[in-house]
């Protein structure tokens, strides 16, 4: 199949090379999961919210983030993925710790405002899910070292390639640690709480 | 509404199904509901080949703009979905198309979202076995389910349990 970079694929094909320079680099910590060592992963970034208004990170990681980049058009591993982030929040809030998650699209054409905000509202009522302009997108996503590619195909129908890290981000520290996909629920609840007791 | 309720119906098909093709066994036919302006949704079950001849599955037909077999291979962190062709199912195997690998993709749903209780009506084509109506149920997406495992988490809006709402 024929590929084709949308845009700002250049780049993100070479945040996306960026990901495994810094995975390769990753030494244990004392929460029991890998950390990047002097890697800066997130930053600033200005997306639009759900309700249209343009914001930036600092308006929406108030508080500890699990941050996840996806598309709607993904039925399969967005949304477990997704889930899986909001069940850990759901464990988290029984144990009386209080975190965000945040869904980023990276398919600026289809995902509008009311697709993103519908389609997190499915996993959690208070995941916030962000989608913005193709350039809006490409700078977050540059930000967190992820790669997205669309795959040509049907105009309306055409896949993403993307990663599937989970980024915990905190207001003032910024980037914690990251969570593979196959990282379940519990345990992602359980290194958030450690990083979350640890920073407090 | 675009995915009728046919309860009576599906359990004829399935009956025919097992009487006039019964090399191909199909089971657990779901699909997880969407979001209400979802564009696309997937759908899993499980394939058996009874039979003493491979068989291959070549298309997906329902009442969508498009209907595909698609496939997730990730290359390290990064996921990438995939058209399949063809999916086979040798004599004596099983396939199963489930959460995190193969899954039929039924796109163009705009404004017909996939909801829990719905049934979705299509066809499977198979190069020996022909078509088989198959009828796939949608259910919520259960917390539990999401990660194949039950790890004992009771999630308060999610404990209800629906493992069971697809075994036919
Ligand atoms: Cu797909």
């Amino acid at each position: 199949m024929k590929s084709v970079i949308f845009g700002s694929g250049v780049l993100a094909i070479a945040a996306g090379l960026g990901v495994y320079a810094w995975q390769a680099n990753t030494a244990p910590t004392p929460c029991g999961n890998t950390s990047v060592a002097g890697a800066a992963i997130g930053g600033p970034f200005e997306l639009v919210s759900e309700t249209g208004e343009t914001v930036t990170d600092t308006d929406v990681i108030t508080k500890p983030t699990l941050v996840y980049f996806g598309y709607t058009f993904c039925p399969d591993v967005c949304p477990i993925d997704s889930m899986r982030n909001a069940i850990a929040a759901d464990i988290l809030a029984d144990e009386g710790v209080d975190i965000g998650t945040i869904f980023i699209s990276v398919d600026p054409e289809r995902d509008t405002v009311d697709v993103v905000r519908d389609y997190t509202d499915n996993f959690h009522p208070e995941m916030i899910g962000l989608t913005g302009s193709p350039e809006q997108i490409r700078e977050a996503s540059q930000a967190y070292k992820t790669y997205y590619r669309a795959v040509e195909g049907d105009p309306d129908y055409y896949l993403v390639d993307h990663s599937t890290q989970t980024y915990l981000m905190f207001p003032e520290t910024g980037f914690a640690t990251f969570f593979r996909r196959d990282t379940p629920s519990e345990q992602v609840a359980e290194i958030t709480a450690c990083f979350v007791d640890q920073l407090a | 509404m675009t995915f009728p309720k046919l309860a009576p119906l599906a359990v004829i098909a399935a009956m025919a199904a097992t009487s006039a093709m019964a090399e191909i066994t199909v089971t657990d036919a779901y699909a997880f509901e969407t979001a209400p302006t979802a564009m696309a949704g997937g759908g899993f079950l499980t394939i058996t080949n009874t039979g003493d001849s491979d068989d291959v599955l070549t298309a997906v037909q329902a009442d969508f703009p498009s209907v595909q077999l698609h496939t997730t291979e990730f290359d390290g962190d990064i996921a990438r979905m995939m058209h399949l062709e063809a999916i086979p199912v040798a004599a004596g195997e099983t396939v199963t198309l489930a959460p995190g690998g193969m899954h039929v993709m039924f796109m163009g749903l705009q404004g017909n979202p996939l909801t829990a209780g719905d049934e979705i009506s299509a066809t499977l084509v198979f190069e020996q076995a022909g078509e088989m109506p198959v009828t796939f149920d949608v259910v919520a997406r259960d917390t539990a389910d999401s990660h194949g495992e039950d790890r004992g988490h009771n999630h308060d809006q999610n404990s209800h349990d629906h493992g069971n709402s697809h075994d036919h």
